[in-house]
């Protein structure tokens, strides 16, 4: 079960990031995660909006190049060893990440979203143990 | 098709034969009513009943862009200002532009030689052509505009910029040929496509591009987007304009009008005249040209010329296709680079777009290349290593073609500017930050 996310080619300098959430902002669109890192020249700027489609939309008309790319969204206690626990799990299915971001809300819940060598396997894994994967659709309500 | 069947496809003797007549009475004409001349073919020897083969040539000097310039406005004009029916000028980026004067006969001539070239790239009078050069003192949009209309196609004159209303005409009006510089072309394409227009549902079909250099890659680039038959022109409006050689439908080299352009390849450094069919600096001196004759004048462009008759049935020797220009030939840490080598990589590679720009810089000791190209494709923004891949691949496949490391700039999409003329495509920073 995997989410989309919103992934937006962008030049190291000013002024880019407020372009790109001055689109989004403008199409009504709420940002409920995002990660950024610190390359030399460019980078990928890597959202998680409520609308993606209308998100990808709003950016490509605003001159980004960006595309929807395949994530796995994860739902875990806010307390000490709930991510190890998932990484144990990832790990003794030798499965590897290749990216992840988290943030947690106010009701003590942390999510943790996920690129791994092989999402399909990884997010069927982690539901069969027990873990909560959050679909598409639960993404406007967490 | 042909505009002047006769003389184009004269044979080689018979044009010799013209070329020399031609020859003796321009130098005579320019001795006569031009100062400068005079002086100088007095100082070189070469008084006008020195010339009697065609390789005679050799020994009169070279004219250049500064010699135009330094005799600026008029000074090299041979006909009085009561023949002169039109003036243009180049556009002069650098101190004052180089003026040129045309008599009656002189535009009467040069649309001549526009007109077939846009027969030999398949015009009819049918087509409905739109001209997107920049109208005014510059050669090429009156010099298309004039040789289109000889022949009878229709001329829309939408001159430069306004992308959108260009595309919406040529929508509307069912525009047939484009008329533009090989960038402004793609840059159309991509507006079209912004619009939301199929540029394959429009009636384009033919493009007659010059005023900058064209390789066959970027041509692919142009006719996959515009969905066209692209052809390629040359002139320079020192000589005429355009109209001075241009590609027939089999596009192998452009056909020199040489009943009125006499050609050859010079080395550079040594203003010797090289052997048929070897490549170096372009000279030209107009056999015809009444208002402003130019004798052996340096294009400072680099070409080849191929006297063997062309399947089209055309004997007039064709010039390849511009490879640079001896003063945009970079060296970088002693090796020569063209641009035209990086543009013909760059077209070849669909994950980026046909646009792009060269910096020259030195870093104290060595002089570094940055190749900036724009991404375009949005299907590697998957893992961070695509887009690695891609500057690799970049990287690897210039080196393999210039001998030279460069460092590879991905840039957003557009974020390098578009121009409806000439692209600026090299920022040298060894040179207070000339552009070219």
């Amino acid at each position: 079960m995997e989410i989309q996310q919103l992934s937006i080619f962008l030049e190291n300098k000013t002024g880019r990031l407020s372009a790109v959430t001055k689109a989004l902002g403008d199409g009504d669109i709420n940002i409920r995660a995002m990660s950024a890192s610190d390359t030399i020249d460019y980078g990928i700027l890597r959202i998680i909006v409520d609308k993606p489609e209308l998100a990808l939309e709003k950016v490509r008309d605003a001159g980004f190049t960006a595309s929807l790319t395949k994530v796995v969204a994860i739902g875990i206690s806010d307390k000490p060893s709930a991510l190890g626990q998932a990484m144990e799990l990832l790990r003794d299915h030798h499965l590897s990440v290749e990216y992840l971001y988290a943030f947690t809300n106010q009701e003590h819940l942390a999510y943790v979203i996920l690129r791994l060598d092989d999402n399909e396997t990884g997010a069927k894994v982690l539901a069969q143990n027990g873990i909560r994967v959050i679909a598409q659709e639960e993404l406007g309500t967490i | 098709m042909f505009f002047q069947k006769e003389i184009e496809t004269a044979p080689r003797s018979e044009i010799e034969a013209l070329q020399l007549n031609k020859l003796k009475a321009l130098v005579k004409y320019c001795y006569d009513n031009v100062p400068f001349y005079h002086k100088r073919l007095t100082e070189a020897g070469v008084t006008p009943d020195k010339i009697k083969v065609l390789s005679d040539i050799q020994y009169i000097p070279f004219t250049t862009k500064d010699d135009i310039r330094d005799n600026y406005p008029f000074g090299l004009f041979a006909a009085p200002m009561k023949d002169i029916v039109r003036i243009h000028a180049s556009s002069g980026t650098t101190g004052k532009p180089t003026v040129v004067g045309y008599t009656r006969e002189d535009l009467d001539m040069w649309s001549d030689c526009v007109a077939r070239l846009c027969v030999a790239a398949g015009a009819t009078e049918d087509d409905i052509v739109q001209i997107a050069f920049g109208y005014g003192l510059f050669t090429g949009a009156l010099g298309l505009h004039y040789g289109l209309e000889k022949i009878g196609a229709t001329v829309i004159p939408t001159s430069s910029g306004n992308t959108e209303k260009q595309v919406m005409l040529m929508k509307d009006f069912g525009t047939t040929g484009l008329v533009s510089t090989p960038s402004y072309a793609l840059y159309i394409g991509e507006v079209a496509e912004r619009m939301g227009i199929h540029t394959e549902d429009l009636k384009l079909r033919l493009g007659l591009f010059g005023s900058e250099g064209c390789t066959n890659e970027m041509r692919d680039q142009i006719e996959a987007r515009l969905h066209l038959f692209a052809t390629d022109n040359y002139g320079m409006s020192e000589l005429v304009g355009p109209g001075v050689s241009g590609e027939c439908q089999l596009r192998q080299g452009m056909h020199i009008a040489e009943d009125h352009f006499l050609p050859e390849i010079i080395d550079t450094k040594t203003g010797q005249v090289l052997p048929h069919g070897e490549t170096g600096e372009l000279v030209i001196t107009t056999l015809s040209k009444r208002g402003i004759p130019i004798l052996r004048y340096r294009t400072k462009d680099i070409s080849r010329l191929n006297y063997e008759p062309c399947e089209c049935g055309r004997t007039h020797c064709r010039m390849d296709k511009i490879k640079g220009r001896t003063d945009d030939m970079l060296k970088i840490r002693g090796v020569n680079v063209f641009p035209s080598q990086i543009e013909s990589v760059i077209m070849t590679i669909p994950q980026i777009a046909p646009h792009y720009q060269l910096v020259v810089d030195t870093n104290g000791v060595l002089d570094t290349l940055e190749v900036r190209v724009e991404l375009a494709d949005s299907s590697l923004l998957d893992r961070f290593s695509e887009l690695e891949d891609l500057k690799k691949t970049i990287h690897h496949k210039l080196q393999t073609v210039l001998g030279i490391n460069c460092k590879i700039s991905l840039l957003e999409y557009q974020s390098i500017e578009r121009t409806a003329g000439k692209a600026k495509r090299i920022i040298d920073l060894r040179n207070n930050g000339r552009i070219i």
